[in-house]
């Protein structure tokens, strides 16, 4: 039994799918080995709450349906993490914020319950930074996520990237087979680089937005973190499609990523845009770069240079639309209808505002908000704001035209690996230039994933990123997968939690 | 041009007035949920999970409501502009529960138009009138606080939070408390014709922001206020001219008018500071990112168009040109929805059983609908059941008297029998006895008498005095009891008199 849990918890989505449909294995084994896992792993931290229930119940649910003979759906039997950015009925829901702490919505997300009518149940309410701010798992009221991940001959507890860090890092330490993450300006791409696993944000609008705790509205996208190319192709297909409820959800068919895998990139063109070779890039992630170049001429593409010129102000602006946004999206966390509310004696509303916000919020979460009240208030408007939507439209302007040279994207993920928890606490703007590639994709609304890559000297994994036009999600699939293919990349963190 | 003027003691002022009227939007949804809107219900019964502001909830434009607004601005025949957006307005009160309120700043759905005032000699409106309007957009309303259930707590009811409302804000084009007052009746009526709006004041359904400022006849702008949420025409008149008075009396002591947010109190008919310049919010307006932008196509434009109703303006042009209306009536007629209404159904029933088309009785009609039956069922007051005078029956009426079979005074009481009982004008004409007669032999036979035994009176006449006509007309009525058709009477005492 102990080796049979071992083995099922190392599967992917797609074996254990299809493990489950011919019958290799029950769903509710799976179900088990994971939750057993999971409740092993709380030194990771990686959850909030868990629902080993939750997960029983779908997997049962699966065998039941299998018996029956009926048609499972594309993800029947895997039980999943749910970053706690997703609304669950009756399960707490929090953004990993006090201000939250308790609440428990009376409504399901659009996404997961995709994923629960897919045949997916639910592990647990995976950790993440505060109201999804930050980039290195340290901002959540509930306690830093640890990276399953240590630097070679070192114990230092290191940063499972961020927002995502919880899904990432459950991934990564196979307590999850995959999970969902979110990304805004990096959430999804830069945990997944950091943690060697795999993680697409589609194109805006590709997956509803209903029931996600909003950050910022215009960048915000759900997307998958799963160990391989084709799990994500998988997971992403059970999470898109048009949402009546999200006035900024794509009226588009979802195709078949899944089926149309295909790592033969003969007739496609890879553009290496010349403004990511930055300064501050660590060489092993510029290696890493010229590798995967050559991967993806080996899999039949043709590279080329390509300009996105003004890559180097997508970050600023990245820093006052996603604030400007977070700063009106928080302002319903009042203390009045849900959540927590601070009364001190004889209070009144001012008070209770001031109060409830005051003790709600993590300093993240205050920055951020300050910074967006800032850039929208009288007399700063236009020269933050709008100006920060100029270049937005440029950096998308800039992909436009990359795209009429080229199929897909190629750049790092993140400068440099992942680092030691603490390390960057202080100094938050070298925190926030840790999504310095991610943010471009995120302005524009391009689907972008990251696939790893390699091991840096340290034993640390690092990302590739794919970028690829709007809609082009299985460009960029493919372009991941024929990276997957030659860099094998079989590493996985010593267990030591 | 207006000659109302405030006179100060240094001189005169003239009064510069602009409203914005917020009305609520008639759709049986919020403008971003799927929430009911009925006006009266249990609190909080009405509020979905997007009016609650509950975490990651979005908001859905509801078409009904964008179309409503559009029709409202085609009736004002404004620039509708097929390009516009949402924006969120960002301030912190408990009866906003997302902390920001959706609506448009910086892309109105509709723009610039017009509405026409009339002259009014009587309320001092010299002659008719183009007031400008800058705007109309789409909002939601807010919440209401209740402050009288806990000593010491406030309650919240959030089903008004998020029903629609346009926004209507009008160019500071009025110059009196009168031309104030034309201008929210006329642009009742129109929200009311195009159905768009119920124009409800007491329950809240309209109420108006107005801004108010003094200043010398053909001097510039004053620095004006702006007083909140007045919700009656009257009230609005009150408010404009106490501020008008106060801002006079503040400049003639020699003091400056503060650009301020007041309120107005309608127990005693002033105004009074809610808050000053320097305490107004910074609302922090920006593009509303959970929404796109409204693109509006030509088929939804096309639909609007064809489904306006004729407006107030083109009927009673209509009235007076087609139906040869006297312009007091045509006005009067057109003022309300329910008026015209009436008086359109009661004429096509009223030609159609006499049986000519609708110009040669409209007149007729016209009279009765705005002065005879009201004033039968004024006289009857709660005597009579309103729900008897169908057009029906008003019709039946009117058709006996054209056809000279009962009088004007007839028609009346036989008004006056249906409304208090219902029965058939008919009936009750043969049976109560309300019927001229239109007999020739018999009024030949009163005729005949009455000259007989007057053959001085004859004599006279026929020498010239054609004043005593009226003698015998009068005698024979008088031997026919006042029934008979005076045209009968006239027509065959000329015959006889020769």
């Amino acid at each position: 039994m102990t080796d049979l849990t071992a083995d099922l918890t190392s599967l992917g989505v797609k074996e254990i799918r299809d493990g489950v449909a011919r019958g290799d294995f029950t769903a509710r084994e799976v179900a088990e080995a994971f939750n057993a896992a999971v409740a092993e792993a709380a030194a990771l931290n990686a959850f909030i709450v868990t629902t080993p229930d939750h997960a029983l119940a779908a997997a049962d649910k699966v065998d039941a349906d299998r018996a029956a003979g009926k048609e499972l759906g594309s993800m029947a039997g895997v039980p999943i993490g749910m970053k706690d950015l997703f609304a669950t009925y009756g399960i707490q829901t929090t953004a990993a914020s006090h201000i939250l702490e308790g609440f428990l919505p009376r409504y399901e997300s659009t996404v997961s319950s995709k994923l629960w009518d897919a045949g997916a149940g639910m592990l647990g309410k995976l950790n993440l930074d505060q109201f999804a701010m930050g980039s290195s798992n340290e901002t959540s009221y509930f306690g830093n996520v640890t990276s399953p991940w240590r630097k070679a001959g070192s114990n230092a507890a290191m940063s499972p990237g961020g927002s995502s860090g919880g899904s990432s890092a459950a991934v990564a330490a196979r307590i999850a087979p995959a999970a969902t993450g979110t990304d805004t300006g990096g959430s999804i791409r830069q945990p997944a680089a950091f943690t060697g696993i795999c993680g697409i944000k589609p194109t805006y609008g590709r997956c509803s937005r209903w029931g996600i705790v909003a950050f910022a509205s215009s960048l915000d996208q759900a997307g998958p973190m799963a160990r391989s190319v084709e799990d994500c192709a998988i997971m992403l297909g059970a999470m898109a499609g048009f949402d009546p409820k999200d006035a900024t959800s794509l009226d588009m068919p979802v195709p078949d990523w899944e089926a149309a895998l295909n790592s033969d990139l003969r007739g496609k063109k890879v553009g290496i845009p010349r403004e990511y070779r930055m300064e501050g890039t660590d060489q092993a992630i510029l290696d890493s770069w010229e590798q995967g170049k050559a991967w993806l001429k080996d899999a039949g593409a043709e590279i080329v240079d390509v300009s996105l010129p003004h890559t180097k102000y997508a970050l600023p602006a990245y820093y006052i639309v996603a604030p400007a946004e977070a700063s009106s999206n928080l302002a319903r966390y009042d203390g009045v209808r849900y959540g927590l509310r601070e009364l001190p004696d004889g209070s009144g509303l001012q008070d209770m505002y001031a109060a409830t916000r005051a003790a709600g919020f993590g300093d993240e979460v205050k920055r951020r908000i300050l910074i967006g009240t800032y850039v929208l208030s009288a007399g700063f408007y236009d020269a933050y704001y709008t100006q920060a939507q100029k270049v937005r439209a440029l950096v998308a302007r800039d992909f436009e035209r990359a795209f009429a040279e080229c199929d897909v994207i190629l750049a790092p993920t993140t400068p440099t690996a992942s680092f030691p928890l603490g390390s960057m606490t202080d100094d938050p703007l070298t925190m926030y230039l840790n999504d310095v590639f991610a943010v471009p994709a995120s302005l524009a609304g391009l689907p972008a994933m990251s696939v790893p890559a390699t091991l840096n000297p340290d034993g640390l994994p690092l990302g590739l990123q794919i970028v690829g036009r709007p809609f082009d999600e299985q460009g960029v699939l493919n372009a991941g997968l024929a990276i997957e293919q030659r860099a094998g990349f079989t590493a996985r963190p010593e267990k030591w939690w | 041009m207006s000659n109302y003027r405030i006179q100060g003691a240094t001189g005169e002022w003239e009064v510069v007035i602009g409203l914005e009227v917020h009305a609520q939007v008639t759709s049986n949804s919020k403008l971003f949920s799927g929430a009911a809107t009925a006006f009266g219900a249990e609190p909080n019964s009405q509020v979905s999970l997007i009016d609650a502001a509950m975490p990651g909830m979005l908001p859905v434009p509801n078409r009904e409501c964008i179309r409503q607004a559009v029709r409202t601005g085609m009736a004002i025949a404004a620039q509708i502009n097929t390009w516009s957006r949402f924006d969120r307005k960002n301030y912190f009160y408990a009866d906003l529960p997302q902390g920001y309120q959706i609506s448009q700043l910086y892309h109105p759905l509709v723009g610039e138009g017009s509405l026409l005032i009339e002259a009014d000699e009587k309320a001092g409106i010299a002659e008719d009138k183009i007031i400008g309007i800058e705007r109309i957009h789409v909002e939601q309303d807010a919440g209401k606080l209740m402050h009288d259930q806990h000593p010491t707590m406030s309650y919240v009811d959030l089903n008004r939070a998020g029903v629609a409302l346009m926004e209507i804000v009008s160019k500071p084009d009025m110059r009196s408390p009168a031309e104030a007052g034309a201008y929210l009746r006329k642009l009742r009526a129109i929200l009311r014709y195009v159905g768009s709006c119920d124009g409800n004041m007491e329950e809240g359904s309209m109420r108006a922001d107005v801004n108010v400022s003094v200043r010398r006849p053909d001097e510039p702008f004053g620095t004006r206020t702006e007083t909140k949420n007045v919700n009656s025409v009257r009230f609005v008149m009150q408010a404009i001219e106490h501020e008008a008075m106060r801002q006079v009396d503040v400049l003639e002591s020699g003091g400056t008018v503060e650009q301020e947010t007041r309120l107005f109190d309608p127990g005693t008919g002033t105004t009074r500071t809610m808050r000053s310049k320097e305490d107004a919010h910074d609302y922090r307006y920006f593009p509303d990112p959970d929404l796109l932008p409204l693109v509006l196509d030509e088929d939804f434009l096309a639909e609007c168009r064809a489904s306006l109703p004729e407006l107030p303006d083109a009927k009673r042009k209509r009235y007076i040109e087609v139906l040869g209306l006297s312009p007091y009536n045509a006005r009067e007629l057109t003022a309300e929805v329910e008026t015209f209404a009436r008086f359109e159904t009661l004429l096509a029933e009223t030609a159609k059983a006499i049986g000519k088309d609708e110009p040669a009785v409209a007149t007729q009609v016209a009279n009765w609908s705005l002065s005879v039956a009201p004033g039968v069922m004024k006289a009857l007051g709660d005597e009579g059941d309103p729900a008897n005078a169908t057009a029906a029956a008003q019709a039946a009426i009117l058709a006996m008297q054209d056809k000279g079979e009962i009088s004007g005074g007839q028609a009346k009481e036989i008004f006056e029998i249906v409304l208090k009982t219902g029965r058939d004008p008919a009936e009750i004409a043969e049976t109560e006895g309300l019927k001229q007669v239109s007999d020739t032999g018999a009024i030949e036979a009163a005729v005949d008498s009455v000259i007989a035994a007057n053959a001085d009176k004859v004599e006279q006449y026929r020498a010239g005095k054609e004043a005593l006509f009226g003698f015998f007309v009068g005698q024979v009525m008088k031997a026919m009891q006042g029934k008979a058709n005076p045209q009968l009477v006239n027509q065959l005492l000329k015959g006889k008199l020769g």
